[in-house]
């Protein structure tokens, strides 16, 4: 018996840790957001769903194979993103904060009727060409969609570290996150990046879309899965992407555990809340999240 | 030569700020802009980077030129790409980037790599404490080497002139003495053109070619820094706020004269 706890715990931690990456991937495209503009983005899950839409319509309809669909829904989401910064967002730009929430709000609003409207309320599939074998790892069964999600999502998380520490476009982006008017005296052009950023959460989203919708199948529901989101930046720091990783496996993980061992006896309903109650949790104690940068305070 | 022209500068469509500003930064020389705290230097200084934009504030008459060309109309990264970096007051380092980092931002106007590298090496020259810093956030640096840093920053753009604004605000006296002493060596190794505002007018006027006096957005008084120094007025307003503790006008101030003089 104790070996049978042993090896279930072990299935849970993995299955959160997989989970847990790819919620850091849809978590990364509101940090990207948030880093360089200051605007809390409301959209992520709708534009995960949209994204899910565009590779699913794609593949059904054009018939694409799933590599193809997917570039689509990434070239889709960086004209959509390009389109909505420069459409809705750039006209509020040095207006309050609340203005930009507000609009994202709506933003989401009207992107989950345009999706009923254009691709109809159904629920698609996206194939993955993988098989449906599990990939067997000792005691724990690993599905060949979840480690590819994973990996997708690991290989992108490191691929944006490396963008924001070593290129000079990145840094240039963190300069405009850490002071609009200071970057621009420095001769950068910050409306640019701002697009850029925008921009960049789009590639962001179409992988969570491509990689969630594989999972969940594609439908209006596709975009609840932004709201992980939150409990995962709130955990990890709205700003920091190491921290998006860390908040996503800490969700992951909760998640599975809250499935495993809470479900069972309160009769289900904890996996879906356990994140939000520690997220309320970590607010009381460390407001600005386990890894946001605090203010330095320096006279 | 960077030239002011006239300058009219107003903020939100209906606060005017500058009254007609006309002044010059010569090249290769170290001008200094004068006054007390309101009198408008920031602004003229926003004036010349395009920076004001970026505060609802306009150029309304007159022009800014860099050697003939107007830079009035300029957006603030095409003001860089000519040649005019502004410092702001305050050592407005990117806190949360590393002292590398922040040099790398001040060069983003260029696209050689090796250009950068070779810029960061002669910052780390003239300023040999910031290297040991490297890889330290900025925003842990102590107040003078913040200073250093935002200097060496600009100075990553590869300008033609350079905007100092207030330096000296907040350093302790050796500081301040290593920072002017880049500044003067820039001037002279490199021709660098600067125009540095502050309210220390002993200490600018020790370093500068030339020298202006601003108050109440208009220019009250110009000359080379050896005959501003000279200058009974200049040290009686400068006085006046000193003993004071009060600031007294520079027009208030020639009505009255005062007995004692410092400012040597
Ligand atoms: N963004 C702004 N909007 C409105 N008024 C401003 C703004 N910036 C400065 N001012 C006003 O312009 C005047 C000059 O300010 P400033 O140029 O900062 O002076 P200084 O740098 O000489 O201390 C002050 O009266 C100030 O209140
Ligand atoms: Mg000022």
């Amino acid at each position: 018996m104790p070996e049978f706890e042993w090896q279930f715990t072990l299935v849970l931690l993995t299955n959160g840790i997989m989970i847990g990456l790819m919620y850091a991937l849809i978590a990364l495209g509101f940090v990207l957001i948030y880093k360089a503009t200051d605007a809390i983005n409301f959209a992520q899950g709708e534009f995960v769903m949209f994204a899910g839409f565009l590779a699913a319509v794609a593949a059904e309809i054009a018939g694409m194979p799933f590599w193809l669909s997917s570039l689509l829904a990434i070239g889709g989401m960086v004209a959509l993103g390009f389109g909505l910064e420069r459409v809705v967002l750039r006209p509020l730009i040095g207006r309050p904060v609340i203005a930009v929430v507000m609009a994202t709000i709506g933003l989401a609003a009207v992107l989950r009727g345009t999706a009923v409207m254009a691709f109809g309320a159904g629920t698609r599939a996206i194939v993955m060409p993988v098989s449906d074998e599990p990939f067997e790892l000792g005691p724990v069964m690993l599905p060949p969609v979840q480690l590819v999600g994973a990996g997708v999502s690991l290989v992108f998380l490191a691929l944006f570290t490396w963008f924001f520490l070593k290129s000079r476009i990145g840094i240039a982006m963190r300069a405009v996150a850490d002071s609009q008017q200071v970057a621009m005296a420095m001769g950068i052009n910050v409306r640019r990046y701002f697009a850029l950023a925008w921009a960049m959460a789009g590639i962001v989203s179409a992988l969570g879309g491509v990689v969630w919708g594989t999972m969940l199948g594609v439908d209006n529901q596709l975009a609840l899965v932004g709201l992980k989101v939150f409990p995962v930046v709130i955990l990890g720091g709205l700003d920091s992407i190491m921290g998006a990783v860390i908040g996503g496996l800490i969700v992951g993980v909760v998640e599975n555990f809250a499935a495993g061992y809470l479900d069972p006896y309160v009769g289900g309903g904890t996996k879906d809340f356990a994140p939000y109650v520690l997220m309320i949790l970590v607010l009381m104690i460390r407001p600005e999240g386990m890894f946001g940068r605090r203010r330095i305070e320096r006279v | 030569m960077l030239a002011l022209n006239n300058v009219e500068v107003v903020y939100d469509g209906v606060i005017l700020v500058l009254k007609g500003v006309s002044l010059s930064a010569e090249e290769g020389h170290i001008t200094t802009l004068l006054g007390a705290n309101g009198a408008g230097k920031t602004t003229t200084l926003k004036a010349i980077s395009g920076l004001l934009k970026t505060e609802r504030g306009e150029v309304t008459k007159g022009n800014v030129e860099l050697d003939g060309e107007r830079l009035d109309r300029l957006l603030p990264f095409d003001v860089v790409k000519r040649g005019v970096v502004q410092v702001f007051e305050g050592r407005r380092v990117f806190e949360n980037l590393t002292v590398d980092e922040n040099l790398v931002a001040g060069a983003h106007s260029r696209s050689n790599t090796a250009d950068v590298k070779a810029g960061m090496e002669r910052v780390y020259g003239s300023f040999p404490v910031l290297k040991e810093r490297r890889s330290q956030s900025a925003g842990y640096l102590s107040g003078g080497e913040q200073q250093m840093l935002v200097i060496g920053r600009a100075l990553m753009s590869d300008p033609k002139v350079i905007l100092l604004d207030e330096p000296s605000l907040g350093l302790a006296p050796m500081v301040i003495e290593e920072i002017f002493s880049v500044i003067r060596r820039l001037k002279d190794e490199q021709k660098l053109t600067v125009l540095l505002v502050e309210q220390n007018a002993a200490l600018a006027l020790e370093i500068a070619d030339h020298g202006y006096v601003m108050e109440n957005g208009r220019i009250v008084l110009e000359g080379p820094a050896e005959q501003l120094r000279q200058n009974s007025d200049i040290k009686e307003f400068y006085l006046g706020l000193n003993e004071a503790g009060s600031r007294k006008s520079y027009r208030d101030t020639k009505h009255y004269r005062r007995r004692k003089r410092w400012l040597s």
